[in-house]
């Protein structure tokens, strides 16, 4: 039954794949790229869409280059990109710490940390520049943590045995994110720049040239202030909008976070890669009830000290401390005595939503375990803990109003990152000529799984040191015969548009958008969630589908079109959360294996472990959007420089 | 518990606006302060009237994007960002009077939302290092002391969210503005721009209409961030450096 | 609206009030000294007053020093009043008044941490300033003189606070510069960058300006009571 869900299309490859020895592949494809001599570039218009680190450095750098660019964000800053909210770190192949560390090794634990379903060429062209972007970030200003003797401070991140985590306490990604701001506003003052804050995206402008090759030239963008359609164009379109966790309502991501102009872009003829691949985050502040707008990570570092448990017995409603020792069971530390409590990410995940399957989940509706530090506080003492998890015991109780020194925290795993995304190749350009995509937002070079403190790393090579490459090679050939607000491609798209709001407007039912968009999180989280199966999947299919079917009659959007309208925004995003939605589960349909972040129940081995089927699924689900069903386009993953064997953490 | 909230409505920058009075019955103290207003924004809705319009993005105290004044306090009572008070702050029956920041620079766009736009503007007036890309020399070339680039980090932790200025009685943006010169001005790459820095900054500050210090400290004492009342000092000192040289 | 250049920034303007403002504070001091001399009886007082006029003649003609301070000071007045006055309008103008309030809600209406002071320095200011036209006119001009007209400066002090109203309105003058000076010492020591403490209340300037307005004010208050209440006649 699943063959009408989806049709598949040819094997595609990626044309700008460059081959020879790995670690020459990206000096070469530099030096065989074309430049764009200085005098022209401010006659060249670029359009970035979205300041998160992989936008803003991207606009910022260009701009400087002497590009005429555009940029554009939905918050009143481009401060504010969820960029901010990262606290772990960044890695970077320095090997300050003398540990051995290398170019090398970074590239190989990131493609084995991607379940192998990564490109050997981009990782490792990720790891090479992961040293400039250090070098980069301290000159702007970025406070990273040091030293008594001034330099550069590292910590270990992420199970891997090399210490190449650079870090500014709690707050690494605020602190990029303001380096990066720092060198975007100063483009600005320059008039390189121009930044449209509160204007959202809501359509991509495709334009024949003069030989009819089909370009992306342009965007249509929302003033969420006036509610004003604009409509804008250049030779070039970069997205950099960020991830879609937020399909599942309940995330670790922004508020405001959305696919619209990843998903405005499929539909106009883009590729969406391995939209299934999301990453499920073990140590979140559970659910406290039904109105909770968003879920808080808290730093996987806590997992170094802390013990995670539940009550050997389930429905057990006694306080956490009147549970004695040998009434308790330490599962991780039981199923995983080598790694314990250090498993990755996703086995931390799904140990822990078993636990509360089969009952024995704590607090309220039996959703979270025990992250308990009794033991750390006794061994180490109480100042030695608070000097290193303070500020993270101090949110947990603000937020909770408990006491994490006196009682155990209660945590459960939560929606945190999304690894699929627009595919690119390896110039980081779509499949649609013209469409460039850069960090979260792009299929990205994660594979299956993301490593900790590996995105920022990607957003801020993305948008410092590949793109302005890759993306002057394109307007080498560049400009394109300007376009007015009067070309029909544009004034269609504009329309397709002002329908859609005018729809919205005029539906007047009877239920709100939140609670579509919690309806439909809830499902995606029940079937699309730690683990997949094929009865799961269709079901959800089907629940989406209905549920998609009476938001289009029922959904209430008050207000007017023509102001501040937060609820007319809100109901633009989730109606393209529910078309996601369903191509995920598709997508986790077609995947009949587990790999990463993507756990098929029906494809595990006998002692519950991801089974991952090379032979069969070694490539990106590259999908195409069609009105009847999506259709599938694989491309193939070679591997030459690392050998695929499976992950074991026993 | 039941939460009696009053709230300043107003339909655009142009309108005029007034305090709106409604009631919610059954508020948990668990709920965060904007998950309060998110279950008032169903209830309006549903009754079909327009909801409140008020900014917030993380909500998890990091982006600097939401701010209401709470009972005459920006982010309330307190010392943390609004997306992170929590209901439990407050008792049954309370009624809560929520405002929107107050100053000249920062107009009211809708409800609660103002624009802040102002700050960025002061960050374009001289708040970066002159860093181009590709031109930074290796990182430990240059060695930070550690008491240097904690201060700076400290500095630096600010999130531009402007409670500093609906606090200050004089819609003064000096904390902010001054967090940035402290954050910079105490890195050796900061250095070379630092004249440069603060009289643009200054300059850009009064031309956005914000106000002149007074020593109060209440931007101090409501910063969500603790961003220290002494940065403000050393911009002092920093101008008097910059204006002393010919 | 262009562009003020830095040198005339709101920073700048209130560098030049500090400044003023301790001027002024230094004068007090000296000047509060000045006034203790009265319980070391007439001849003391007078030769003080008289030494004030001749100090440094021939060097320096008749009343020169007391000139030369009379013009600082008077430079002083105007620099701290017109910045005072120039920065008073803008921040009113950037505090974002919506009609006659700031917040529609009357519970901050104190503040978190502001100290009673930094409510009253304009006002305050202002008393301040009208007093010194008095006792101007009082003591120096020798225009009014209640209590009975004499060429004896310390006769003319002594005359004057015999009479309960008159020290009434110097008591009132002095409660004001003692609030004006609470917060002021500390607003004139931060703003020329001396302030290193993370909170206004933690400063070590915030004891600091305690005292000195308390000198100021006690020390000036002495005299006026002490001759009312008879101790010096
Ligand atoms: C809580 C948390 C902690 C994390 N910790 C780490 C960590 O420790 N280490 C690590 O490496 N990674 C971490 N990550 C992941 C990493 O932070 C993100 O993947 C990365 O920052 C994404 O950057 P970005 O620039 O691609 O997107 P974002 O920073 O999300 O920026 C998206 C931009 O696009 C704009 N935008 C979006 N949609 C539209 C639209 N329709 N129209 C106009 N503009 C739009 C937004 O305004 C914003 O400017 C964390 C993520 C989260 C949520
Ligand atoms: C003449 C009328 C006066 C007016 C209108 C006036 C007004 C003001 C105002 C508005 C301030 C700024 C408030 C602040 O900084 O917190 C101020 C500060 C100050 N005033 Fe006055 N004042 C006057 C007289 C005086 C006198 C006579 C003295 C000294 C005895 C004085 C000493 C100070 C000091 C030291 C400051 C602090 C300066 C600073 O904050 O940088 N003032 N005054
Ligand atoms: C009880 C308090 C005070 C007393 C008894 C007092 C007394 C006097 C006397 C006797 C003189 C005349 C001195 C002379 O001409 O030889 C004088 C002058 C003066 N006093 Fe006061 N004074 C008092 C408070 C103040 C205060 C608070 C201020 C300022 C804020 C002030 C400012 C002046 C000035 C500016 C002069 C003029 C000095 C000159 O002649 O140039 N006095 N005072
Ligand atoms: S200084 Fe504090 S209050 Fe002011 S903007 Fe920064 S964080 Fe907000
Ligand atoms: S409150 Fe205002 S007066 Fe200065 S010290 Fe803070 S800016
Ligand atoms: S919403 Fe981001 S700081 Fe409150």
């Amino acid at each position: 039954m699943t063959v009408d869900l989806y049709a598949t299309g040819d094997d595609i490859r990626d044309e700008a794949a460059p081959s020879g020895p790995i670690e020459k592949r990206w000096d070469e494809h530099r030096a065989h790229m074309n430049l764009v001599n200085p005098a022209n570039r401010r006659k060249l218009n670029v359009i970035v869409v979205g300041t998160g680190l992989a936008g803003g450095s991207a606009a910022a750098t260009l701009g400087e280059a002497g590009y005429n660019v555009k940029a554009f964000c939905y918050q009143d800053s481009p401060r504010r990109a969820h960029s901010i909210a990262a606290q772990g770190g960044i890695n970077a192949a320095k090997n300050y710490r003398n540990d051995g560390d290398s170019i090398y090794r970074l590239f190989y634990d990131t493609v084995k940390g991607g379940d192998f379903r990564s490109r050997e060429s981009n990782v490792y062209r990720l790891a090479q520049v992961s040293v400039n972007i250090i070098d980069q970030c301290v000159a702007q200003g970025v406070p990273f943590a040091r030293e008594y003797g001034g330099l550069l401070d590292n910590r270990s991140f992420g199970g891997v045995q090399v210490s190449r985590t650079f870090y500014a306490r709690g707050q690494t990604g605020q602190q990029l994110l303001i380096g990066a701001y720092q060198a975007l506003e100063r483009q600005i003052a320059a008039g390189t720049v121009e930044m449209n804050t509160r204007h959202e995206m809501l359509e991509l402008i495709m334009v024949p040239d003069a030989d009819g090759t089909e370009r992306a030239r342009g965007i249509v963008v929302r003033d969420m202030v006036t509610g004003e359609i604009e409509t804008h164009t250049a030779d070039a379109v970069v997205l950099a909008s960020g991830g879609y966790g937020n399909v599942f309502f309940l995330s670790t991501n922004a508020m405001g976070c959305n696919v619209t102009a990843t998903w405005r872009a499929h539909k106009k003829g883009a590729y969406f890669a391995n939209p299934c691949y999301t990453q499920i985050h073990p140590t979140c502040i559970p659910v406290s009830g039904d109105y909770q707008s968003k879920l808080t990570l808290m730093s996987e570092s806590l997992r170094n000290d802390g013990r995670i448990w539940v009550p050997k017995k389930g429905g057990d409603t006694r306080h956490a401390r009147d549970i004695p020792e040998d009434e308790r069971d330490y599962y991780l530390e039981r199923i995983y005595p080598s790694f314990g409590n250090l498993v990755p990410r996703d086995i931390a995940s799904r140990a822990a939503k078993y636990q509360c399957d089969d009952g024995k989940g704590v607090g309220p509706g039996g959703l979270g375990v025990y992250l308990d530090f009794a033991d750390a506080i006794e061994r180490l003492g109480r100042p030695a803990v608070e000097a290193k998890y303070g500020n993270l015991f101090d949110m947990y109780a603000r937020i909770t109003g408990e006491d994490p020194y006196t009682e155990p925290m209660r945590i459960y795993p939560a929606v945190h990152y999304t690894m699929g995304g627009l595919w690119v190749d390896y110039n980081l350009q779509s499949n649609l000529t013209g469409l460039f995509v850069t960090g979260e937002a792009n299929f990205s070079d994660h594979g299956a799984n993301r490593l900790g403190a590996s995105a920022l790393m990607q957003g801020l090579a993305d948008g410092y040191f590949v793109l302005p490459y890759t993306i002057a090679d394109y307007l080498s050939h560049a400009p394109y015969e300007a376009i007015g607000d009067d070309h029909p491609r544009v004034v269609e798209a504009r329309k397709q548009v002002e329908d859609r709001i005018e729809k919205f407007m005029s539906i007047q039912g009877t239920r709100t958008v939140d609670s579509y968009h919690k309806e439909l999180g809830q499902i995606m989280w029940d079937y699309c969630g730690m683990e997949r199966t094929e009865e799961g999947l269709t079901k959800a299919i089907g629940l989406i589908r209905k549920l998609k079917d009476d938001f289009w009659v029922n959904v209430k959007v008050t207000g007017e079109a023509e102001e501040l309208n937060q609820t007319l925004e809100r109901a633009g995003r989730v109606a393209d959360f529910f078309e996601l939605g369903e191509l995920m589960c598709i997508d986790a349909l077609n995947r009949a294996e587990s790999c990463g972040g993507h756990f098929r129940g029906e494809s595990q081995t006998e002692d519950g472990e991801a089974l991952r089927h090379d032979d069969q699924f070694a490539y990106v689900a590259a999908w195409e959007f069609g009105d009847q069903q999506p259709i599938l386009h694989k491309e193939p993953l070679e591997y030459e420089y690392v050998e695929m064997k499976a992950r074991s953490y026993k | 518990m039941k939460i009696t909230v009053r709230i300043w409505r107003q339909k655009n920058a142009d309108a005029k606006g007034t305090m709106e009075t409604y009631g919610l019955d059954d508020v948990s103290e668990h709920m965060s302060f904007l998950e309060m207003l998110d279950v008032l924004n169903e209830q309006l809705t549903v009754e079909g009237k327009d909801p409140v319009a008020f900014d917030s993005d993380c909500r998890e105290g990091i982006c600097g994007m939401c701010g209401v004044v709470i009972n005459g306090i920006p982010h309330g009572p307190e010392v943390t960002t609004t997306c992170q008070l929590h209901m439990r702050t407050f008792n049954d029956g309370d009624v809560i009077d929520i405002e929107p920041w107050r100053a000249g620079a920062f107009p009211v766009v809708k409800d609660l939302v103002v624009d802040r736009g102002a700050f960025d503007r002061i960050i374009q007036a001289g708040g970066f290092i002159s860093a181009p890309t590709g031109s930074a020399p290796e990182a430990n070339n240059l060695p930070v002391p550690k008491d240097d680039a904690d201060h700076a980090f400290e500095a630096a932790t600010c999130i531009g969210c402007g409670a500093c200025v609906a606090a200050c009685p004089n819609g003064s943006a000096m904390l902010f503005t001054a967090a940035k010169i402290t954050h910079l001005g105490l890195l050796p790459q900061g250095q070379p721009e630092r004249d440069s820095r603060v009289l643009g900054m200054v300059e850009q500050m009064d031309y956005e209409g914000f106000g002149g210090c007074t020593n109060i400290g209440e931007c101090a004492a409501a910063c969500p961030k603790g961003i220290p009342l002494d940065v403000i000092s050393r911009l002092n000192r920093d101008l008097m450096g910059a204006l002393a040289k010919p | 609206m262009t562009r003020t250049p830095a040198q005339r920034s709101t920073v700048a303007l209130k560098i030049l009030m500090a400044v003023s403002g301790l001027i002024m504070v230094g004068y007090l001091l000296l000047h509060m000294y000045g006034n203790l001399k009265i319980f070391a009886g007439q001849e003391a007082f007078d030769e003080y007053a008289h030494h004030l006029r001749t100090f440094g003649e021939p060097m320096l003609p008749y009343e020169g020093l007391l000139w030369i301070v009379r013009v600082v000071l008077l430079g002083a007045i105007l620099a701290h009043v017109y910045s005072a006055a120039t920065l008073w309008k803008r921040n009113k103008r950037a505090a974002g008044y919506v009609g006659r309030k700031r917040y529609q809600s009357s519970r901050g209406a104190k503040g978190i941490q502001r100290s009673y002071a930094s409510f009253t320095m304009r006002w305050g200011g202002v008393v301040v300033l009208l007093f010194v036209i008095y006792h101007l006119l009082h003591l120096t001009a020798n225009v009014i003189h209640p209590g009975g007209a004499s060429d004896s400066p310390y006769q003319r002090v002594v005359n004057g606070f015999e009479i309960w109203w008159v020290v009434l309105t110097y008591t009132i003058a002095m409660l004001a510069v003692g609030f004006h000076l609470w917060h002021g010492v500390w607003s004139a020591l931060t703003t020329l960058g001396a302030n290193h403490s993370a909170t206004r209340n933690g400063s070590r300037l915030t004891p600091l300006a305690w005292v000195i307005s308390g000198l100021i004010t006690i020390g000036f208050l002495l005299p006026p009571w002490a001759i009312l209440l008879g101790f010096v006649d």
